[in-house]
This record gives structure tokens, sequence and C-alpha cells, in this order.
């Protein structure tokens, strides 16, 4: 049979793959979507926050639309540090993000995904599902001309292949972009969604009709480890979970069901969730390595995007905006390229200049001294100590007593210095935390 | 050759459940499939093409618009054309109407291309269940009618026969009649293929042939749809749960004393003695004398117990 030659090959249909398979199918490109899921994002564990703007970038009007799968809009954001039985909170909610255009949604991505792959299929993608990407097809000069897949008669030719197959991304290790991740590089976050009526989530979150609230939580919950825990209301359900480094959890041996299970049992978490029902359990990779951990984005005859390359901002949870816009771009390059009838490495590194030089690359640039940074410090002193010293010292600036408040205050800036090692300990950490994330 | 297979689209039973407040199916979030007998038809009659070069396999379903996606499987399996029956017209038709259009559609087949060989469906459909369309066809059409086939053994186009293996209750008939004839598979038949890739590429492609009511202008509109469909669902329930109280007896090791695996055992045997069980299966029981081995521990204590 003779081999059918496509525009581009996508390998993964994620919001990387899709945004880079719709942009070219709508540009008239002949593409292919393969996706090794029964349906893109049927393995997808993600329940989480998904953003306005890069979406109506891809497809203008597209969250306007009624089929939008999205849980609530985003209307309140807080910010958790838990002591072992206490909290002290920062949070922000404010009535513009009760209007639209909406800002940020949750969401579950097992529901966003086919609808965002369903976009790339309308404007003429072929969608080829339950098909796993087993490997690269190269010419004699190196360049990779398409994919072996483990299906009969499996390979499909093309001018350029699309590398979006997620974190554990088999091609991109295959063709030498990216080695096995260490474990200081990604972080496995374990989520449960919990099933609560609509009104019980209302309630408890003081919220009206659709909207929602995030919670980000540091401190105690991850004992010990590096780690950022996260609670979403969905519209009957809440999304909690916890992510913590690899190298942490290897060390500590704590079973990641077993954190959550502390985490669900946290005073501050239990009263939020309680009378919920367990609905799924899932565990996930997530890259961590942000900019310095990103490899090359572009060669002969490929290109890579999303986690496959690193793309997340975990200061700023964004992985899904950034796997959407680096598909965007990577799609867009291509276009360009096949346009100018030059598909040479040399034109596709163009996607990797694109990517550089926008918000995905800045901002992942900008905390490109983090993981350095959270690796450098004991996590035990920044998470259990430092975090538990903030709630012990308001606990006291709040307690009323007969004491003179001078002294007490004294006595908690004390307490403070000494928890982060010293006056020069916490100058130290303010220091390189802000150039961490400041880059 | 021609062979044509009816398939149908339901919902994926291994994810049905049953709303207790209303006692109907909750669709919502439900798969939708190709009926699971259907896809060996599909097979089967593939792999009758591989045997006889030049075979023309066509897929005929009636269904809603959505059941596209099923008519594309079967493409992707290597069906040659496929033919969606979609018509409000048609909607709400039991089995009676289902077989009277579908042989009206395969009628048109035939006109369109070329007469048809053989009709193959699966013996049932996971929804309905009633085996009865397949059947209700082959005596519309007047063909020969094979049901419960697990194996075609067969086939001689020129002879114009075809010999099979039905599977029965008590056995497996090996019955041979004449070309045209409809079968009706069960799943062992074969092992349905993983499509291939350029089979998936034309799948996804494909875009099936749809006809309406209006296709079909000799067609009796009194025996289609919810009007030609005399059979009426009574009631449908869901069964309420029984809770059967356990009963767990417990022991301890040891060869000697009260509570050994042995002296347990013996006290489970009694207990079922002492129930309706035995009646049941026809065993007579010997009354026994008591004191000697009857229901309960040889001192008489209460059997050491609880409900589990």
């Amino acid at each position: 049979m003779a081999k059918e030659h496509f525009d581009a090959v996508v390998v993964g249909a994620g919001p990387a793959g899709a945004a880079a398979a719709y942009t070219m199918a709508k540009a008239g490109l002949s593409v292919v979507l393969l996706d090794r899921g029964e349906f893109p994002g049927a393995k997808n564990m993600f329940g989480g926050i998904i953003y306005r703007h890069e979406l109506e970038e891809l497809i203008p009007g597209c969250t306007q639309e009624r089929t939008f799968p999205v849980e609530r809009h985003i209307t309140e954001q807080r910010y958790w540090l838990l002591g072992p039985e206490s909290v002290v909170s920062i949070g922000h909610k404010h009535e513009r993000f009760n209007s639209e255009p909406y800002n940020a949604w949750s969401t579950f991505r097992v529901k966003f995904d086919p609808w965002l792959a369903g976009k790339a299929e309308e404007a003429g993608a072929l969608p080829i599902y339950q098909t796993v990407a087993t490997g690269l097809i190269r010419d004699r000069s190196g360049r990779v001309i398409g994919v072996h897949t483990d299906r009969e008669d499996g390979d499909l030719y093309a001018d350029v292949v699309v590398i979006a197959d997620g974190v554990n991304s088999l091609l991109a290790e295959e063709l030498g972009v990216h080695r096995t991740w260490r474990p200081d590089e990604v972080s496995l976050a374990v989520k449960e969604v919990i099933a609560l009526p609509r009104e019980t989530i209302e309630e408890r979150f003081n919220l009206e009709g659709r909207e929602g609230t995030t919670i980000e939580f540091l401190g105690a919950t991850s004992q010990g480890m590096t780690g950022l825990g996260f609670l979403y209301t969905n519209r009957e359900s809440i999304s909690l979970g916890i992510g913590v480094m690899v190298s942490d959890l290897m060390r500590s041996g704590v079973k990641p069901y077993e954190l959550l299970e502390s985490v669900k049992a946290h005073p501050m978490i239990r009263r939020l969730i309680k009378g919920g029902e367990t609905k799924e359990y899932s565990a996930h990779m997530i890259p961590e390595g942000a900019w310095r951990s990103m490899p090359k984005l572009a060669g002969d005859g490929w290109v890579i995007c999303g986690d496959a390359a690193q793309m997340v901002n975990f200061v700023h949870r964004e992985g899904t905006n950034l796997a959407m816009a680096s598909g965007r771009m990577a799609g867009e390059t291509i276009v360009e390229a096949k346009a100018n009838g030059d598909l040479s490495a040399q034109a596709l590194a163009a996607y990797e200049r694109r990517v550089r030089e926008s918000f995905v690359g800045k901002d992942l640039k900008k905390i490109q001294r983090m993981p350095e940074f959270l690796a450098s410090q004991d996590p035990k002193q920044l998470f259990d100590g430092l975090i538990g010293a903030l709630n012990e010292a308001a606990f006291r600036f709040f307690t009323v007593d007969s004491r003179p408040k001078a002294q007490t205050h004294k006595e908690i800036m004390q307490d403070l210095i000494q928890a982060a090692g010293g006056p020069g300990g916490l100058l130290r950490l303010a220091w390189r935390g802000w150039r961490a994330i400041n880059g | 050759m021609h062979v044509v297979v009816c398939v149908k689209q339901v919902p994926d039973s291994r994810e049905i459940r049953i709303d207790p407040v209303t006692n109907t199916l909750i669709r919502e979030g439900v798969p939708s499939i190709v009926n699971v007998f259907d896809l060996h038809g599909v097979e089967e009659a593939v792999r009758i093409k591989e045997q006889f070069p030049g075979t023309r396999v066509t897929v005929v379903s009636m269904g809603p618009k959505s059941a596209v996606a099923a008519l594309r499987e079967c493409i992707s399996l290597g069906a040659d054309e496929a033919v969606l029956v979609s018509d409000r017209a048609f909607a709400g038709a039991d089995t009676l109407a289902t077989s009277y259009v579908l042989s009206e559609a395969i009628r048109k087949v035939a006109d369109q291309w070329g007469p048809v060989d053989l009709v193959i469906c699966g013996k049932q459909t996971l929804d309905g269940d009633t085996g009865q369309v397949g059947p209700g066809i082959a005596t519309r059409l007047k063909l020969e009618q094979l049901t419960y086939v697990e194996r075609i053994r067969q086939i001689d186009p020129e002879a114009r026969r075809i010999t099979v293996e039905r599977h029965l209750e008590d056995g497996v008939e090996v019955v041979e009649t004449a070309l045209p004839a409809l079968v009706t598979v069960v799943e062992g038949i074969n092992q349905v293929r993983r499509a291939s890739m350029p089979g998936m590429l034309r799948a996804v492609r494909y875009e099936p042939i749809t006809w309406t009511v209006d296709d079909f202008p000799e067609i009796d509109r009194t025996r289609i749809g919810l009007k030609g469909s005399p059979t009426v669902v009574g009631k449908a329930w869901v069964p309420e749960p029984v809770s059967r109280a356990g009963e767990t007896l417990t022991g301890q090791d040891g060869e000697e004393g009260p509570g050994t695996p042995a002296e347990v055992a013996r006290q489970l045997f009694d207990r079922l003695l002492a129930t309706e069980l035995p009646a049941q299966i026809g065993w007579a029981v010997a009354p026994v004398p008591a004191g000697d081995g009857g229901a309960g521990t040889p001192d008489g204590s209460p059997v050491n117990g609880g409900v589990a």
C-alpha cells in the first residue's frame, strides 16, 4: 500500500497537540492527530484551572460557546500557609472576576481535552485515537520524516512531527533531546475528586451561582517535603490534591496516598470536604524543571510542545495554558514554513524563538532559579519550620493577655528569625526566594 | 459475493445505570459502542472478503445521526460501504418495525450494489437483548436462516451453499443450506481485529451514506417507527435489593477440641441439611437421631456464629 504523506503528524491530543493540530488544520494543512487514549483526555487526571486568554487567542469566541466544558468561573483565590492545626491565609476575591469575560475556570481535562481535540477535528485534523506512536522514522540524513505506530501498516509520513506526548515523552527521549527526568525535576501530584452537593459547596465556600474558589496550600500538609497542595471547587465536587517533589518522596518514604489522606485529615481541610464521597483517585507526574530543563524545541522535521518540553509554570499553576500556547506557536510556525516552502531545521527553529520570546519563555525564565532555590533549602525548615513559626507567631499576635504588646511582638520577631536560621538566614532566604521568582 | 452486515449502535452496557427514581436508563455520559455481536459479524464479513477476493461488504444500520461513529468503526475494520437509515419517522421502532425497515434497506442495497448473498447480524443487541431482528429480516427477505452461528465452516459461491456450526445449549449443530442466507453470530465466532492504520484513515474520512424515509418511496408508513410497533413496555423496575443475613462460623486451628476445621465443616453441613436446600435438589435426608450430629454443636450449646 502506498504510504500517505501528511503535512504534519501530531503525537498526543492533549492541549498542546490539539492546539497545534487546530492551528494547522484551520490553515488548510493535512494533519493527523494521534492519541493513545480511548479518546483525548481519557487518562487525564487534571481537575484544575484553565484560563480564558490563551483559549481565546487560539479559538476566538470559544469560551462563549454553550458546550465549553467548564465547572465554575474563579472569583476567589486563596493561599494558605498551614501549621499542623492552623492556617495563615491571604486571598483575593473580586466582583470583577464574577462578570464576563471570565478570567479562569475550574474544569476536568477528561471533558476539556475531547472538546479541544474536537475543535481540531472540526477544522479538518484526522483523529486517530487508541494508537501509540512507538517511534520516529528518519531518513538517511537523520531528518524525522514520520512516526511508527502500533497499528498494522501503521507508519505515518509527514513533513513535520509535532511531539506533544506529555511529561513522559517517549519520542523526545528517542530523539535524545530529553533524558529521563531526574527526581528533582518532576513532582508527583495525587488528587481526589470528592463529590458534594452543589448547595453545600456554595455554602462552605461562600459562593453564589457558578462562582468558584481556589485554594493553594503550603506547609504542614507536605510532611516536611517540598510540595504544594490545591483545592478547587467544581460544580458538584471538589478537586483536592497535593504535589511533592519525587526526590523528596523517595527520601522520606512517604506513600503518595498516605500523604493525601493526611491532607484530607488536616483540620482546616477536613471541614471543607466533610460528608463528601471520593469519586476518583489519580496520580500524575508534573514537570517542575522550568526553563533550565527545557530541551531544544525544534529540529530537523520535528518540534516539541507542552509538558513534553517541561513547559509548566508551577509557581503560577499554568501547565495547560503553556501547553496550548506552545502548541499554537508550533502550529503557526509550521503553517508559515509551509507557506514559504522551507521546512528546514532553520525554519522550524523560529518556533523555539517564538516560545522563548513569548510569555511562555519569559515566565519560565522568570522562575528559572526556583527549582535550584527549592533544592538548596531544607524542605523541613522551609515548609515545617518557617511556616509553622509563622502560624505560632500569628497565634500569639492574636492572643490577648496581660503582656504588653511590644514585648510579645519582639518575641514573635525573634522566634521567626530563629526559625529562618538567624538574622542572616532570614535575609538570605528572602533574597534567594525573591530572586527565584524574579529570574 | 455481496455480504451485508446489520449493526446497531448501543450504549456500552458495562457502564449503564438505571435511575432509581424514574426507572429509566441513564444515557447521559454513557459511551456508545457498536453492539459487540454485530462487530463480530463485521469481522466475519471481512474475513469472507479476504477469502473470496471481489467480495463486497456493506454495513447497514438504523439509528440516530450519532450512529455515524459506529459505522465508521465498521469501515475501519474493512467494510466497503456503510449506510445509515435515519429519520424521525423510524424512531421508536420495536423489533417488528426495525426488521421491516432493515429488510427494505437491504433490498435497496441489493438494487444499488448487486444481489446480496449473505446477511450477517449479531445474535442479539446488548440493549434490547431480544434476538428477533435477524430472524425478522430473514423471514421478510425469504432467506435461509441460521442463528447462533459460532463458525462458518465453508462457503461455496459456485454451488451457492453455506455450512455453519450453530452453538446450541446442548451441543453444536452443523447445518448446510443454500445461499442467499442470513446468519446471526455469537461472540465466539472470531476475534475482532484491531483496525490497521489505512483502515483508520479511511474511516475518519468516510462519510456514511444516509437514507431517510423519503429514500423508500414504497415503504408502508404505517409499519415503521412508533406507529408500526405493537410492542408495549408494560412496566420496568429495578428489583429491590434483598439483603441476606450472613452468618459466620468460626473455629480454630488444630485437630482436637471444639471448633476444629472438621468440626466447623460438620456444623456447616448440618446447617445446610436443615434448610430447604436438600428438598430442592432432590436429596432424601434420613432423620438424624437427636444428639447425634444434629443441628448445633455436640454439647448442645449454640453454634458460635454471627451475622457477617
